[in-house]
């Protein structure tokens, strides 16, 4: 006989976390339109700049195509996971109501961050685990060995906490509708004007100081220097932080559960 | 018995509007208390207040003594909430939303037991979007107990139900009572607030008009709870 008396409690804060980040994850890779974003799209650039010659004709970089294509194409990568998805499928969680019915359960706060972080932070393990590898196969030669490494990870760890607190800010301002809208803009613009395929250098002298101070071209521009010049690119990482710091301070001001 | 909802003339307003205007009630722990009244009356936002959805203008809400804002990851594992519609995402499983949710609690319910008195075992594999309206408000209600709370606030928990369904629910809002959990109902079906409650408070225009048994109410069953509701909510006509 099954007794409904009260036995109220929140499990560990690590469990929970844990089920989110999982919930998040198996939505996310039964989601076509998420996977298209996070894996075929960066991987289908990085084959085209890669495999068919039009990186030479592309103004890059200064290196040779493929390695300055690989720390772009995984910029680019970081931008659709920690933003455009984030942005559109939490959008959408409030629209269902999810935001709702969680505020209303143990999970906190903090709990749901860090789970949507987490899950975040799996995809980026699958998309470098799939784009490094065929950067390899492309015969992509980073230099830096142990910098590069810690270099990569600092950025895209200040990367994702900026994209991260970007696109939870516009899911708890906008409709869902108009983040989905917004979100796809965004990458897009960023894509072509946000320094993430191609150098600021590269941009007319008039609008490099602008696109310079972009999240994106701090992101982009740290994942180059720490593959292509082997060094730990604390000013990009330092710019990146900085926009996490005033994006999570207004996700923090504007964030609802309802 | 003590006091699980303490309301004081509570105020919420969206805009100049005050959807809850000065309205004070309580309820008492291990009871079943069901909120009536007329579409706009304010029940909603009163008990979306009691969640810690919504912030008073005025006035003070205290659910099992604690702030459903200030206190909010104290209380959130306290209660249950079944929400009126949604609540899930349009992809999840049913089975694989119970679970998670009871994974946030410490001592959450039996799943299997639950998905058998809910009868959601043969749509458990079933995405959320493609459930019936019936099977979603059995999985809004299992989501709201499957953490054994001391409070369940239940949002129309029986629209979209056949008859035998609403029985069953109804069987199961009186076993959570009988083993000490307080609920809260806010309800349009004057019937079931008059089978299940032990206190029915009427509102209208954002205040409680009206609060009792259904028996002191309803006059000792003179009368139906229908016909009290609706002499205490009708429009009032000018006679010239």
């Amino acid at each position: 006989m099954t007794t409904y008396a009260p036995q109220p409690g929140s499990a560990p804060f690590s469990r929970k976390v844990l089920a989110h980040t999982r919930m998040e994850f198996k939505l996310l890779i039964r989601n076509g339109e998420q996977l298209l974003l996070a894996l075929v799209i960066p991987l289908g650039l990085l084959l085209l700049l890669g495999a068919t010659g039009l990186g030479n004709r592309l103004p890059l970089g200064d290196a040779r195509p493929i390695d300055d294509a690989v720390p772009r194409v995984l910029a680019l990568a970081v931008l659709s996971s920690s933003f455009t998805s984030l942005a559109i499928a939490t959008g959408f969680e409030r629209r269902y109501g999810v935001i709702k019915r969680l505020g209303a359960s143990p999970l906190s706060r903090g709990g749901l961050l860090a789970g949507k972080i987490g899950a975040v932070l799996i995809v980026q393990v699958i998309q470098f685990a799939v784009l490094v590898g065929a950067g390899f196969a492309l015969g992509w030669k980073p230099v830096g060995g142990a910098q590069a490494v810690v270099g990569v990870v600092l950025t895209v760890l200040c990367g994702t906490a900026a994209f991260a607190s970007l696109g939870l800010l516009m899911a708890g301002v906008l409709r869902a509708e108009a983040t989905l809208a917004a979100a796809n803009l965004i990458y897009l613009l960023l894509l072509v004007g946000g320094a993430v395929m191609t150098p600021v250098d590269e941009y007319p002298e008039g609008m490099q100081s602008v696109v310079r101070l972009l999240p994106s071209a701090a992101l982009a521009t740290g994942l180059s220097h720490s593959t292509v010049d082997g060094i730990i690119p604390w000013a990009a990482a330092l710019s990146l932080a900085l926009w996490a710091g005033v994006l999570g301070y207004l996700v923090s001001r504007t964030f609802r559960w309802d | 018995m003590p006091v699980a909802v303490e309301i004081e003339n509570l105020v919420v307003r969206y805009g100049e509007k005050a959807a809850v205007d000065g309205l004070s009630l309580t309820v008492t722990g291990g009871t079943v208390t069901s909120v009536l009244g007329p579409n706009g009356a304010g029940k909603t936002t009163t008990v979306e207040t009691c969640e810690g959805f919504r912030r008073p203008d005025s006035g003070s809400v205290r659910v099992l003594g604690l702030d459903p804002i200030a206190d909010h990851d104290e209380l959130m594992p306290r209660i249950g909430v079944m929400l009126q519609d949604g609540g899930a995402w349009s992809g999840v499983r049913a089975l694989e939303m119970l679970r998670y949710v009871a994974t946030l609690h410490s001592h959450p319910l039996d799943i299997n037991t639950l998905v058998d008195r809910l009868d959601l075992g043969t749509c458990g594999r079933t995405p959320y979007r493609r459930l019936s309206g019936g099977q979603k408000q059995r999985l809004s209600l299992a989501l709201a107990i499957v953490g054994r709370p001391e409070i369940a606030f239940l949002d129309e928990p029986t629209t979209g139900l056949d008859p035998l369904g609403r029985r069953e629910i109804w069987q199961l809002i009186r076993d959570l009572r009988d083993d000490g959990v307080t609920v809260v109902l806010t309800t349009h079906a004057m019937d079931e607030a008059e089978q299940l409650s032990d206190q029915v408070h009427v509102m209208s225009a954002g205040k409680v008009i009206a609060s009792g048994t259904p028996d002191a109410l309803t006059e000792h069953h003179t009368k139906s709870l229908e016909d009290v509701f609706l002499e205490l909510t009708a429009p009032k006509r000018e006679i010239s």
